[in-house]
């Protein structure tokens, strides 16, 4: 789950990490009033999307006056920014965030992440911060220092010193910046983050660490035991598609094809999207209904991706294990009787009792198309939907 | 003995007592596995399915003389559950609990390096369908029948995925020697490596199906080993070639986050290494079957 930059910065900060003084606004009026309370005479204000690249996009403004500040979050407000993590439809501005304008010498790039190498929580800096970590270790790779957490005793301040001298950091800095290290550490830690990224980190004109933007994204597994975590969620910055199906537990992902997938389990789900691309097709969404596949998750599958107006086929794929497939197989023609659609269906089952299930299908009277193997049936999906398209009319499979 | 189970495995179940789990024991004692009890804290010296209940693993061990488990039990505390097998002295646990913190994994991963190696537990999961040696014994959630004994070794991350290479492969009349789920998740208990290293030196297995995806190290360390130090032949697949970046499909450790994560640079790194890489899931069983008529050839 990811948060919002003056989230981060509020939790840091409670971890002993520095950070410049500012105010959330939820109008320009509101902006341009924190703005004053702050003080001073130069400002930044700071679109909060859930993505990375702002500045590049327009999201971030360096202003002078309140004047500037109310013109700039004019703008901002109520508008999508597209940035190069956002994807083209942007993520909707509805708060920003006003902060004192910093005066500073150096930039330093810091970021705490999973290690799935090492297995542990891997610390990764450079002396060249304000770029993207992509970019530093594609131009840049020789200024990366990394080290990596023993889990029992957690980050030792020989460690956090090290990092300070490989990244050239004053001698009389080296103390804040184990304090900024450590807060971190623990900040990840305590709340069961798998990332924490700060960049960048500066060396200000009067000498302080700081950190000038903050992410931090949270393992959603673990947020049964935060729920001072959870309530940061925000569901402005989510796909509402995306949001709907994982407050009924369904995991899904939108897209932007037309052959709409319901699959049971992950990996089958994504070797079915392959599939229909492999097939000449694009697939309209990742879709997984979990290994059961009872008949209430599968109507309810049919109702999700019918919610995405680009769909013209739908491809059900369902592995039959324990779950023989004749009991799914009624499950999809109930489904398909309470929630007629009205493009082609095509379905495949593999697994136990296929025959019997094949033959429910075939009698329930519904025009479902029927495949074999995952192969044949996205090549019939992708032939349903071109058919489609040549008529310009919709075929009513129902 | 097959790489990780056998008949004579003997077999208790961490959470017995839950509705999934009462399912699933039963359908491993009807398999012919050898469950000999289970373990649920506070409801040791009742009996179910024949079997009794411990309060602890160490009684467990102590009094069935258990040597494998399997965990059931619910995400905030199958960490705690792993740990416990680990310190009682199982040889082997598969967990099939998804959705643990990954904080809690990186735990038990360090708590089980306190053990030498010679002792220490093999851990296979969690967030898989578990690990079965057709004809000997079942270990999860998967439909047993669906697995023909015989030689192919399979392991792979994605438990639907993994039945549809073994029906295709009993669609042939070709058997599995054993098949391991590793899971989903980002931190898991043995990666590729460490399963094709046993499938490696296991005489039963002769040719290895691997099933991979999107995210994480693991393909591609799997791909350094097969080139140095394997002599059977490694057939793979790899899921995600239209995932889109950063974004997690369905399982924890789905996620594109790094170079050398994607499907296609991991098939492109396989494909470097020798392997046979089967280009859609619907030729995993016909590609196997190709592979395994070339080395009888």
């Amino acid at each position: 789950m990811d948060i919002h930059e003056y989230q981060a910065k509020e939790i840091l900060s409670r971890f002993g990490v520095t950070v410049p003084s500012g105010g959330l606004a939820y109008s320009p009026e509101q902006a341009a009033y924190r703005a004053r309370e702050l003080g001073g005479n130069r400002w930044i204000v700071k679109a909060q999307v859930h993505a990375g690249g702002r500045g590049k996009a327009g999201g971030v403004k360096l202003c002078n006056s309140e004047h500037e500040i109310q013109d700039a979050t004019n703008d901002m407000f109520g508008r999508k920014l597209v940035t190069h993590q956002t994807g083209p439809e942007g993520k909707g501005i509805y708060r920003v965030y006003v902060e004192s304008a910093v005066d500073f010498n150096r930039e330093i790039y810091l970021g705490f992440v999973l290690d799935r190498t090492s297995q542990r929580v891997m610390i990764v800096a450079s002396s060249e911060g304000g770029m993207e970590i992509e970019d530093i270790s594609a131009n840049k790779p020789e200024s990366i220092v990394r080290s990596t957490v023993e889990p029992a005793v957690g980050l030792q301040e020989f460690q956090a010193r090290e990092i300070a001298f490989a990244l050239g950091i004053p001698n009389s800095l080296t103390q804040q910046m184990v304090r900024t290290l450590q807060g971190c550490y623990r900040a990840f830690r305590e709340l069961d983050a798998t990332m924490v990224e700060i960049n960048p980190l500066v060396i200000t004109a009067d000498n302080r660490i700081l950190a000038l933007d903050a992410k931090m994204t949270f393992d959603s597994n673990a947020l049964f035991r935060h729920p001072q975590v959870s309530e940061l969620r925000d569901k402005s910055q989510e796909d509402p598609r995306e949001a709907r199906a994982a407050d009924r537990g369904l995991a899904y992902i939108g897209l932007t094809g037309n052959i709409g997938c319901i699959v049971n389990g992950a990996g089958l789900a994504m070797a079915t999207m392959d599939t229909i691309k492999l097939a000449g097709g694009e697939p309209a969404n990742f879709l997984d209904i979990g290994g059961g596949a009872t008949p209430e998750r599968v109507a309810k599958a049919f109702r999700l991706v019918m919610s995405d107006e680009n769909v013209q086929a739908i491809l059900v794929n369902i592995f039959a294990g324990i779950n023989r497939c004749d009991w799914v197989a009624e499950g999809v023609v109930q489904a398909l009787k309470a929630n007629p659609v009205d493009v082609p269906v095509i379905v495949r089952l593999a697994g136990t009792n296929v025959e019997e299930g094949q033959k429910i299908l075939a009698q329930s009277g519904l025009p479902i198309i029927r495949a074999g193997s995952l192969m044949e049936a996205a090549e019939r999906a992708v032939g349903a939907w071109k058919n489609d398209q040549k008529q310009n009319t919709k075929m009513r499979a129902i | 003995m097959s790489i990780f189970l056998d008949r004579s495995s003997r077999v208790i179940v961490q959470g017995i007592t839950g509705r999934m789990a009462q399912f699933h024991t039963q359908e491993m004692q009807a398999y012919g596995t050898n469950v000999v009890g289970g373990v649920v804290p506070g409801k040791g010296g009742e009996t179910i399915f024949g079997v009794p209940v411990f309060d602890t693993v160490k009684q467990a061990v102590e009094a069935t003389g258990a040597d494998t488990s399997l965990v059931f039990v619910p995400p905030p505390f199958a960490a705690d559950s792993i740990m416990e097998a680990a310190d009682g002295g199982i040889r082997y646990c598969v967990c099939i609990t998804d959705g643990i913190p990954a904080q809690d994994m990186i735990r038990v991963k360090r708590y089980m390096m306190r053990y030498p190696r010679e002792r220490r537990m093999v851990l296979t999961g969690p967030n898989c369908a578990g690990t079965i040696s057709p004809g000997k014994a079942m270990l999860g959630i998967m439909p047993g029948h669906i697995y023909l004994p015989g030689h192919v070794g399979i392991v792979g991350r994605s438990g639907t995925l993994g039945y549809e290479a073994a029906q295709q492969l009993k669609d042939r009349g070709i058997g599995v020697s054993t098949s391991v789920g590793i899971g989903g998740d980002p931190i898991n208990g043995s990666s590729f490596r460490d399963i094709l290293e046993r499938f490696e030196a296991d005489p039963e297995t002769h040719v290895v199906c691997m099933i991979g995806e999107i995210g994480g190290p693991q393909e591609a360390e799997a791909a350094a080993y097969i080139q140095e130090h394997m002599t059977k032949p490694v057939i793979a697949y790899i899921a995600g070639l239209t995932a889109p970046k950063g974004r997690t499909m369905g399982h924890a450790g789905a996620i594109i986050s790094a170079f050398g994560e994607s499907a296609s640079e991991k098939v492109e790194i396989l494909t470097a290494a020798g392997v046979t890489v089967a280009e859609n899931p619907s030729v995993i069983g016909e590609t196997i079957a190709r592979v395994m008529n070339r080395k009888a050839a």
